[in-house]
């Protein structure tokens, strides 16, 4: 009977790392080697459209498959890494008049809360609320988020690696007058609202 | 000297009208780069990359007619004597 306690006991210590192994959250690290992460802007105005796109994406995310809802994490996009088509537009937007990226060289984006957590097999909704930082303004917003979560299939991307994938999806709008950035002036050419389309893959790697 | 500004005024309206129709007409500002998407099959994510292609724009056919009208007044202010002293 002692014997037996002390067997169990043994067993049970040898699953508990296995079992906490499990249940613990993953770091997805989103400084893509492929250059593919990027965030997609948008604005239309009544007399112009301004179009463009960013892939200086970095920052890490702690993800649970089995408790998304927990989720924590901070998205980087490098200022200076906006781009659109228009060379004078491009540098009219990094200039000290619009973004001032040599001021304000990063857009930060830190996760406080999920709610509304919906997981369907590898696929989980929620509604993220969290600290966005533009233009040396930070405000609270919200915004819905689709996270894939790709278990094992890291190597199929990146070869010779082995690892999880987690992909996040998110459309949200920004006014740019909550941020400063020209607030009220030129919205006939240069719209108030910014649409964002966030499309990003982290990676975590395992030995 | 007034024939020589005509002509360059009409060359340069011509010519750019030409440059900016063969190169596609666009009716939206000068683009010096071209979008390519490309779909990574792991992650489904479109990816975005520029590639450098010039586009001229209406900012373009723009200045080249103002630079046509500015060569075509000066042609048309300078008096016609010194035009025959040239010849």
């Amino acid at each position: 009977m002692k014997t037996n306690i002390t067997l169990n006991s043994l067993l049970l210590l040898l699953c508990l790392p296995a079992a906490n192994l499990k249940a613990s959250p993953e770091t997805f690290d989103f400084k893509d080697p492929k250059g593919v992460n990027n965030a997609v802007f948008q604005l239309d105005a009544p007399l112009e459209s301004v179009n463009g796109s960013a892939n200086g994406i970095s920052g890490t995310v702690n993800f649970d498959p089995a408790n998304p809802s927990a989720t924590t994490g901070v998205i980087d996009v490098a200022a200076e890494s906006l781009t659109v088509q228009n060379p004078l537009q491009k540098e009219h937007l990094h200039g000290p008049n619009w973004l001032d990226v040599a001021k304000y060289p990063d857009i930060r984006f830190q996760a406080q809360s999920f709610v509304n957590v919906k997981t369907d097999g590898n696929i989980t909704t929620a509604l993220v609320t969290g600290a966005f930082s533009l233009h040396g303004v930070t405000q609270t917003i919200s915004a819905p988020l689709t996270l894939t979560y790709l278990p094992g299939r890291l190597g199929d991307r990146v070869p010779g690696m082995h690892g999880d994938l987690l992909v996040i999806r998110s459309q949200f709008v920004l006014k740019r007058g909550d941020f400063n950035i020209q607030k009220g002036n030129y919205e006939d050419k240069v719209s108030d609202d910014i649409h964002l389309t966030l499309a990003i893959a982290g990676a975590a790697a395992k030995p | 000297m007034k024939r020589i500004l005509y002509w360059l005024a009409a060359t340069t309206t011509v010519g750019a009208s030409l440059v900016w129709a063969f190169a596609g007409g666009n009716l939206g500002w000068t683009k010096t780069s071209d979008v390519i998407k490309q779909l990574d099959p792991v992650t489904g994510i479109e990816g975005i990359t520029y590639h450098q292609a010039f586009h001229p724009g209406v900012d373009f056919l723009g200045a080249a007619l103002v630079l046509a009208a500015i060569l075509a007044a000066i042609g048309f202010i300078l008096p016609r004597k010194s035009s025959k002293k040239e010849q």
